[in-house]
């Protein structure tokens, strides 16, 4: 299968790079975008978005494996940051990596057998005052405790 | 010198994000006032210094001294670049005026365009800051709609455009230099100042780098005057801050306070004291990259130059309340992972002390360390300051020779004196024989 964005997603790419006076720096939003399409960023996408943004492969390859958010492999349904920085840390962390990991059989880094979540341990979310707090894609939940974050993952489809 | 309400007024406010309420509050006066009468970059800059606004994002740099450095003579573009890449641990505030106030830090961002002739805002959002993204696209468009962005703004012959850049997870993007290069597509590498992006930024062209906070201010700075702005702060340090408290207290959350208020009255009076009555151990005054202070050190008023003065620093504003339960050791090992993880691997210093830390505070935390590790932490951490490209490497640095020096005890008390390594020929402390 060869990979090609459909036209909106065309469309979307010559937008992001009329922000800039130069191409390249539209490639982060290109790779979120190429993210959302194609599920995570392989070297087959890695070598399209550099078509289309005039670089080498090995560039995006540079920038895809500076950056945390972009996915090098693919992920479960689900990703979950869990933040286990200071504040969270001090404020129970551990007790909801401990509740993940019995709950759903996984540690940091892996991913359930079903496909449905995948865990990462993250640093600071930037949501100290929720701690301890995690994100499931791109929502944020706080305050947890044991039994929230029991509800929390059973509430997610 | 207490609460008040000058950004956190809009969060009071519902539905302050959206463009008529915020409006209807006052919005957008200063930067129409701004623009309407041509305020020349003079005039503007001069009103900040005159309010003693310190940037808010760490340093604490007068903001209007720093638009004063871009070269008047410069030809082409300019940029203002807004930096609410918020990734220092500990720090949540510019989180919560995205959400809230969205408004307030785009009109700051015209105000400060204006002052540089800039005609182009790019705002660098850390990538999982997808609300406040969300938050700023939407006040963003609102903006453009009646006339406060895009082409002959206010009416007037300006055009300012605002460019939303999501980060992508990585702390060093924070870094100014890094940013830079991380918005014009490149690996989010610091780069040697001088040259100063004042003069060689974004692009190559002049650029003026600021936190969302401090421009979030300078609105309210023109609507209240730079006199009224200044007197509610201290000298040399203006207004107020919002100060983000989290860990062992009980009312976590965003405070805004005149700088100069004593430390106790925001952890005892406004944050409510520490969690469950317990006795407070430390506190981090500004993110995780600032000296830790013992419960014997909190009698100090909030301010950049009065915790310099003790060591430390106000960075960001970002506090960590630690109780009595607290393992310092265990504190110390986790800011140790977050910068060995997050440092850029460029400087030698950098990457291999931030490594060496990590694995020597790893044995300590373990139960397996000596206290000759201790010394080697030390004198690792001493050697990594000053000697880096970036700030990373005090930010790393810092830390570890505070925790160390001032929790002796405890890392001692994990150390197991018999096991000094007999190369060394160095005795340790409390080794015994
Ligand atoms: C490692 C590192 C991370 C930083 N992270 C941030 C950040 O997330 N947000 C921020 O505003 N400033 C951050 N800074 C400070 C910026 O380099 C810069 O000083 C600041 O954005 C300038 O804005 P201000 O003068 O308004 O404070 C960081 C600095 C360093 C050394
Ligand atoms: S000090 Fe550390 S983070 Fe900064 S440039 Fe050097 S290696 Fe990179
Ligand atoms: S430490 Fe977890 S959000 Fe800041």
């Amino acid at each position: 299968m060869s990979v090609s964005f459909p036209d909106k997603e065309k469309k979307r790419v010559e937008e992001i790079i009329e922000h800039y006076p130069q191409k390249k720096a539209a490639i982060g939003d290109v790779l979120y975008l190429a993210q959302k399409q194609f599920g995570h960023i392989s070297p087959e996408v890695e070598l399209y978005v550099a078509s289309l943004l005039d670089l080498p492969a090995s560039y995006v390859h540079q920038i895809v494996t500076f950056y945390t958010m972009y996915l090098e492999n693919p992920v479960g349904k689900h990703l979950m940051l869990l933040c286990n920085n200071v504040s969270c840390m001090l404020c129970g962390a551990e007790d909801m990596l401990a509740k993940v990991e019995k709950k759903l059989g996984i540690g940091p880094g892996e991913t359930t057998k079903d496909n449905k979540f995948t865990l990462w341990t993250v640093e600071c979310l930037g949501a100290c005052e929720m701690a301890p707090c995690l994100m499931i894609d791109d929502k944020l939940y706080g305050n947890l405790t044991v039994e929230k974050l029991d509800k929390l993952l059973d509430s997610v489809e | 010198m207490a609460k008040v309400k000058l950004i956190t007024r809009f969060f009071e406010i519902e539905d302050a994000n959206l463009l008529p309420i915020y409006e209807a509050n006052g919005g957008y006066a200063a930067a129409r006032k701004v623009v309407t009468e041509s305020w020349p970059p003079d005039k503007i800059f001069s009103t900040v210094k005159a309010a003693n606004l310190r940037g808010l994002g760490g340093a604490g740099f007068p903001a209007g001294m720093k638009w004063s450095f871009v070269p008047k003579d410069a030809e082409g573009p300019k940029y203002l670049v807004v930096n609410a890449d918020e990734s220092e641990p500990g720090t949540f505030k510019d989180r919560h005026i995205m959400l809230k106030a969205p408004h307030l830090l785009l009109e700051g961002a015209i105000i400060a365009a204006c002052s540089i002739n800039a005609e182009d805002i790019y705002i660098y959002v850390r990538g999982e800051y997808y609300q406040p993204t969300q938050s700023l696209e939407r006040a963003i468009e609102e903006a453009e709609d009646a006339g406060f962005l895009g082409k002959n703004i206010f009416g007037s012959h300006k055009n300012i455009k605002v460019h939303l850049h999501r980060g992508a997870g990585a702390y060093i993007c924070g870094e100014e230099t890094a940013l830079l290069s991380s918005l014009e597509g490149f690996k989010g590498w610091p780069k040697l100042k001088p040259p100063f992006p004042a003069v060689k930024g974004l692009f190559s062209k002049p650029t003026i780098i600021n936190n969302v906070e401090t421009l979030s201010y300078v609105p309210i700075v023109i609507d209240k005057g730079p006199e009224y702005f200044a007197k509610l702060g201290v000298e040399r340090n203006g207004g107020a801050r919002l100060f983000g408290i989290s860990g062992h207290v009980k009312k976590p959350g965003v405070y805004e306070l005149s700088l100069g208020t004593p430390m106790r009255e925001l952890i005892f009076d406004h944050a409510g004291g520490v969690r469950g009555d317990r006795k407070l151990k430390a506190v981090i005054p500004g993110g995780s990259s600032c000296p830790v202070l013992t419960a014997d050190e909190i009698d100090v008023n909030l301010d950049f130059d009065s915790l310099a003065k003790i060591g430390s620093m106000l960075g960001s504003g970002g506090m960590i309340i630690m109780d009595e339960t607290t393992d310092m050791v265990k504190v110390l090992l986790r800011i140790c992972r977050f910068y060995a993880f997050e440092s850029c691997g460029q400087c030698t210093p950098c990457r291999e002390g931030t490594g060496w830390m990590t694995r020597i505070m790893e044995r300590v935390a373990s139960g397996e360390g000596t206290s000759q590790d201790l010394d080697d932490l030390y004198d690792v951490a001493g050697m990594i300051g000053g000697n880096t490209i970036c700030p990373l490497g005090d930010a790393a640095s810092l830390p570890v020779l505070s925790f160390v020096k001032k929790f002796r005890a405890e890392f001692e008390a994990k150390v197991s004196a018999a096991k000094v390594p007999a190369a060394s020929g160095k005795k340790s402390a409390g080794e015994e024989i």
